[in-house]
């Protein structure tokens, strides 16, 4: 899969519908990642999903999406606006992995990047990305139905993500997305109560970038397979911190609240000026280069 | 013209508490209380509504005071709604916002078309409208006579003259028999507009926009989609390209025209399928 640039759509963030996915494009991602879509519609969580906080967002949606069936339409859509069509895919047991990814597949996605790292939803997301043998076990299901790459997209709310990671490389991941949002919890002063509706939500922005980079650090030096950095990144020194650490390619979700869809052409613009200034010929001269230093 | 706008994100919740319930209908009720951030929030913006333990609603500004004192109508739809009516003075909400863009403020000659509680906004904008609008005539519209709302406030905030209220019921009870629509096409045929406001049930605001591309008259509409996060985030209230809480609620004309296969005929439910508007 080639990219015009190193910037893509993190997944979750306007990612439902194929107008919108347009306007990101437009924006000038490199490629474009959906919600994660699951087997049967859902309709998430009752309100609050979403609390801002002084240092990022937490949210907990609960995964709505309107199940693969009704999805494609979205997909095939999408598929005309000439960048990477990545599927973001969730499911309650490694069968309905692989067989939302051979619907999206067949619709005509690029690839499928699998959510296996959502911290809000119980028996999907990263219930199945702290498990090493049901991780394997989805990432070869998934592998063996369809044959586009396969993204394990993985969570930092594990023990050791080293190991995680070389357990999805291992199962045949082609790539692997180093960060989904990090647990986490606000709770209002007045009324003693948990504001998101599911009390526990993830962290998303600024906040959690140096833990995504030193995420991508420590699995960089572990994996072969290319990673793509997400987290907390909003201009192009973040996307360099990224790349420097070991990331190919790297998403923006959060970012778009308050820089639009335009973000992606400032981050690219800033990285290519920096590699001129640095004097290197493209993006994979720095992958890594902070592990040389 | 678009009016979309990025604004900074930076809108953290904030609790305050109920300063006065005032009963307007049967089934609206309007609260104030106390928010510094909303203080100079715009006619059209809305703000996200946390009724702790039950639910987060977006809900239209009424009213802003410079000193803070902001006001929503609300009408008991649901649970939350229903959750909302029965607090009281004292206790407390939570507030994010002001969301959204705005109307933009027009002179000349101006019709508003609104129905249930969005005559809330179109209040809101009279005010703001007043000194600048040379005629305004607003068409009210409501099932029963009971339920037509700020009839009074409306006749209060424009110069006697320049104002014209015009109420519609469905069961005939007061004013004209039938829907806010019914008047607003023989106001177009004899009267000329620089701008229509509209803000009710979208089939009606649909109503308006088609009449209103008849005659050639500019129109601002005001557009409910669910709502999550309200920043842009989320993908919940989106209508074609566009999020409804960032790059609207008001939408101008020439945006509708690009949605024209949504406006007044589907939305997207909570699990983002599209569905007919009922
Ligand atoms: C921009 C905007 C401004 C609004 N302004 C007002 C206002 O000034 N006064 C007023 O009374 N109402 C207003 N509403 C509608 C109000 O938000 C809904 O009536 C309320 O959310 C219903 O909640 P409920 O639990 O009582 O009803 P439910 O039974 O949960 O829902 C009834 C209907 O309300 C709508 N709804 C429910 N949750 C949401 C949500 N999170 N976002 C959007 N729609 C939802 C859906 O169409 C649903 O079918 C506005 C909506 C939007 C989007
Ligand atoms: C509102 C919201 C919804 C999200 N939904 C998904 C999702 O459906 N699937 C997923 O893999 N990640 C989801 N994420 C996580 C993001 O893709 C991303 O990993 C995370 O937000 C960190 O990146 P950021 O700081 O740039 O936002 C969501 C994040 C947010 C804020
Ligand atoms: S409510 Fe989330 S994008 Fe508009």
């Amino acid at each position: 899969m080639r990219l015009a640039n190193p910037t893509m759509l993190a997944s979750g963030i306007l990612g439902l519908s194929a107008e919108s996915l347009g306007n990101i494009v437009k924006g000038g991602a490199g490629a474009i990642v959906t919600k994660s879509v699951g087997l049967k519609p859902r309709k998430g969580y009752s309100n609050p999903t979403i609390v801002q906080t002084s240092c990022g967002l937490i949210n907990a949606v609960g995964l709505p999406n309107p199940g693969i069936n009704e999805f494609v339409k979205e997909i095939r859509e999408a598929k005309n606006f000439n960048v990477p069509l990545i599927v973001s895919v969730y499911g309650f047991s490694a069968e309905e992995y692989a067989k939302v990814a051979k619907k999206a597949v067949d619709a005509g996605a690029d690839a499928v990047e699998l959510n296996v790292s959502c911290p809000h939803v119980r028996e999907t997301g990263s219930e199945i990305g702290q498990n090493p043998e049901v991780l394997a076990e989805v990432v070869r299901k998934v592998k063996a139905s369809v044959p586009k790459p396969v993204l394990v997209k993985l969570s930092p709310n594990v023990t050791d993500m080293v190991e995680i990671a070389e357990v999805a490389t291992e199962a045949g991941a082609d790539a692997l997305t180093a960060i989904n949002t990090v647990k986490a919890i606000a709770i209002d002063p007045e009324t003693a109560m948990p504001i998101l509706s599911n009390k526990i939500g993830g962290l998303s922005g600024t906040a959690i970038k140096p833990i995504a980079i030193r995420c991508v650090y420590e699995i960089y030096e572990h994996v072969k397979v290319p990673i793509i950095g997400c987290g907390g990144i909003t201009n192009w020194q973040d996307a360099v911190e990224f790349i420097l650490a070991g990331a190919t390619a790297i998403q923006i979700g959060t970012a778009i609240a308050q820089k639009g869809p335009s973000v992606f052409k400032a981050v690219t613009r800033g990285i290519n000026a920096y590699l001129k200034r640095k004097g290197f010929k493209s993006v994979n001269e720095i992958v890594g280069l902070s592990h040389r230093n | 013209m678009k009016l979309s706008a990025y604004r900074i994100a930076t809108n953290t919740l904030r609790t305050t508490r109920i300063l006065s319930v005032k009963t307007e209908s049967p089934t609206v009720r309007t609260f104030t209380f106390k928010d510094r951030q909303c203080a100079n929030a715009k006619p059209g913006q809305f703000l996200m509504l946390w009724i702790p333990g039950v639910d987060e609603i977006p809900l239209s500004i009424l009213d802003a005071k410079e000193n803070g004192i902001i006001s929503v109508a609300i009408k008991k739809v649901g649970e939350a709604t229903q959750a909302l009516h029965n607090k009281k003075v004292g206790e407390i909400i939570g507030i994010r916002g002001p969301f959204g863009n705005s109307f933009t403020l027009k002179e000349g000659r101006i019709l508003m078309v609104s129905g249930g509680t969005g005559t809330a906004p179109m209040l809101f904008l009279s005010k703001k409208l007043a000194s600048r609008v040379t005629r305004l005539i607003s068409v009210i519209g409501a099932k029963t006579r009971d339920e037509l709302l700020f009839m009074n406030g409306m006749k209060k905030t424009v110069d006697k003259e320049k104002t014209q209220i015009i109420a519609t019921t469905e069961d005939g009870s007061y004013g004209i028999k039938g829907l806010a629509t019914t008047p607003v096409e023989r106001l177009l045929e004899k009267e000329k507009f620089d701008m229509i406001y509209t803000c009710g049930p979208e089939q009606m605001m649909r109503k308006v926009f088609d009449l209103a591309e008849k005659y050639g008259v500019a129109l601002e509409a005001s557009l409910e989609r669910l709502m999550r996060c309200a920043v842009g985030l989320c993908g919940s209230c989106v209508i074609g390209g566009y999020c409804v809480c960032k790059e609207g609620p008001v939408f101008t004309a020439e945006q509708l025209r690009e949605v024209k296969n949504e406006f007044g005929v589907s939305k997207r439910d909570f699990d983002g399928r599209k569905i007919p508007l009922e």
